[in-house]
């Protein structure tokens, strides 16, 4: 009788990186045809990301993120690289929310997404909620870079923790520019390593986060007017419900920040955000 | 140097008119997030690592010659609230005045008349450190102390705290202190080779929804 070959180590997904973790970067590009819709010459998936079209031809081009595999895991290095050249409109977003796991080394995982949306051009990235699991290391970069006359709707939102853990470290950094110029450059951190930030200056017991951004040329004439969102407009703030505020940028931009106690009241928040900034 | 210039710049009686502004403990005071001693520590550590972060790398920043031009843009990229980006602009005109008659200085004239309604405060500070003769270390820790020592002033008259209470919650803080500040100052002197990126933009997400729902209240004792 031979003996049975050891099991296979468990991997959670395949191909197995080496230690180092896994690189990989996902590139889309969105180009104007002359009729008006908008196509996608480049629409390449990598590692943990496939990238399916989605809906009816036509402009805005639709793509919705998919994760083929767990991750960013510790280690990782991972990337999105979407353009929308001019007149282009692409809008993105993901299937599932992303959750920052623990690899096998201890090392922080990478995740940088570089954004690029041309002259006359439309950019919608909603994704769903980044989560920080126990354990886990993220360092997250958001790189915009936008022509004079583009258009921007980006959400961000993170979330500290699944449900009743600790949240791990997590490290965001946005730049968003606008003809060149710095229009909003925010970083957080948030978890083990970094201080001050379970404060009632910060998050006040918080663990949801999130910010919606829109960048639209007529901004520039009529600012958006400022509104403050769920328990903030109250004479009292409810802590239960969340708070935020919608309020404009130095520049031809809307910028909503809120803080909630979980993602669904978060969103709550963030899409009334969204119709007020739409109304004008 | 004059050791002696950073005291009277990081007096209190420094006539800059911060005494009128809580660094957002009246609104923390009003949600009841701010209490006691205890409460204030927390508050004055969250608004330290954040605020005071970003504070302390634009006046290193504009203690070591950068263009406060461009310190006052890379300061409104990172204050997405009109309500604070008034106070600081409100301050930083106030402490302009105040810096002028004390430590005259061209670079000082220079940025009134680019700003006549104020740059950022932290970027006047940073100016004013430097035409007293100050280095760029010396402007984070003022900053930065004015960060905790606001709020602190601030609770003892809303929550009619101890001063030595409050006074002892700054003591405990000042090691913290020191790290803001030298990470300021480290941030400051990354900016020839990466530019004004390398300053440091930590939020404080709740400083900024609770400073413009302050503004909007009738009826209030600090101004911001």
């Amino acid at each position: 009788m031979t003996l049975a070959p050891p099991p296979p180590a468990h991997h959670e997904r395949a191909p197995a990186p080496s230690t180092a973790g896994l690189r990989a970067t996902a590139r889309m590009l969105a180009r104007a045809g002359g009729d008006g819709v908008t196509r996608l010459p480049v629409l390449d998936g990598d590692g943990p990301f496939a990238l399916r079209r989605v809906g009816a031809h036509g402009r805005p081009a639709r793509v919705c993120v998919v994760s083929a595999m767990s991750a960013p895991l510790g280690g990782d290095r991972l990337g999105i690289e979407a353009t929308v050249e001019a007149g282009a409109a692409l809008h993105l977003t993901t299937a599932a929310a992303t959750v920052a796991l623990p690899g096998r080394t201890g090392e922080p995982a990478h995740y940088d997404v570089r954004v690029t949306v041309g002259e006359g051009a439309r950019l919608d990235w909603l994704p769903e909620p980044l989560i920080s699991a126990a354990g886990s290391d993220l360092r997250m970069t958001t790189t915009v870079e936008l022509a004079a006359t583009a258009h921007l709707v980006l959400r961000e939102e993170q979330v500290l923790g699944r449900s009743g853990e600790e949240t791990g470290a997590l490290r965001s950094r946005i730049v968003v520019r606008r003809a060149g110029r710095t229009l909003l450059d925010q970083e957080t951190a948030y978890g083990p390593g970094a201080t001050g930030w379970d404060s009632t200056a910060v998050l006040g017991g918080h663990r949801a986060l999130g910010q919606l951004l829109v960048v639209a040329p007529e901004f520039e004439e009529r600012a958006v007017e400022v509104r403050l969102l769920g328990g903030a407009a109250g004479e009292r703030p409810a802590a239960h419900e969340g708070q935020g505020v919608l309020a404009p940028l130095a520049g031809p931009a809307a910028l909503a920040t809120a803080v909630a106690p979980d993602a669904l009241r978060l969103r709550r928040l963030l899409d009334e955000a969204g119709r007020s900034a739409a109304a004008g | 140097m004059s050791r002696a210039a950073l005291l009277i710049l990081a007096d209190g009686r420094f006539p800059a008119g911060g005494h009128a502004h809580s660094g957002g403990a009246e609104a923390a005071v009003a949600a009841g997030r701010l209490t006691d001693a205890a409460t204030l520590e927390t508050f004055c550590r969250g608004r330290l690592h954040t605020a005071g972060l970003v504070a302390a790398g634009l006046a290193a920043a504009a203690a070591a010659g950068h263009d406060p031009l461009l310190l006052d843009d890379a300061a409104d990229a990172r204050t997405p609230v009109p309500a604070l980006r008034q106070t600081a602009r409100r301050l930083g005109r106030q402490l302009m005045r105040a810096a002028r008659a004390t430590w005259p200085a061209p670079a000082l004239d220079a940025l009134a008349a680019a700003r006549p309604r104020g740059a950022h405060q932290p970027v006047v500070l940073g100016l004013a450190a430097r035409s007293a003769g100050l280095t760029p270390l010396d402007a984070a820790h003022a900053v930065a102390y004015e960060t905790l020592s606001g709020p602190a002033t601030a609770a003892v008259r809303l929550l009619s705290l101890d001063p030595f209470d409050a006074t002892a919650v700054l003591a405990r803080l000042a090691d913290d202190l020191d790290r803001v500040a030298r990470r300021g100052a480290d941030a400051a002197e990354r900016i020839t080779a990466e530019g004004t990126d390398a300053l440091p933009a930590a939020s404080a997400p709740l400083l900024d929804i609770t400073a413009q729902q302050h503004a909007a209240w009738p009826v209030r004792l600090f101004a911001s």
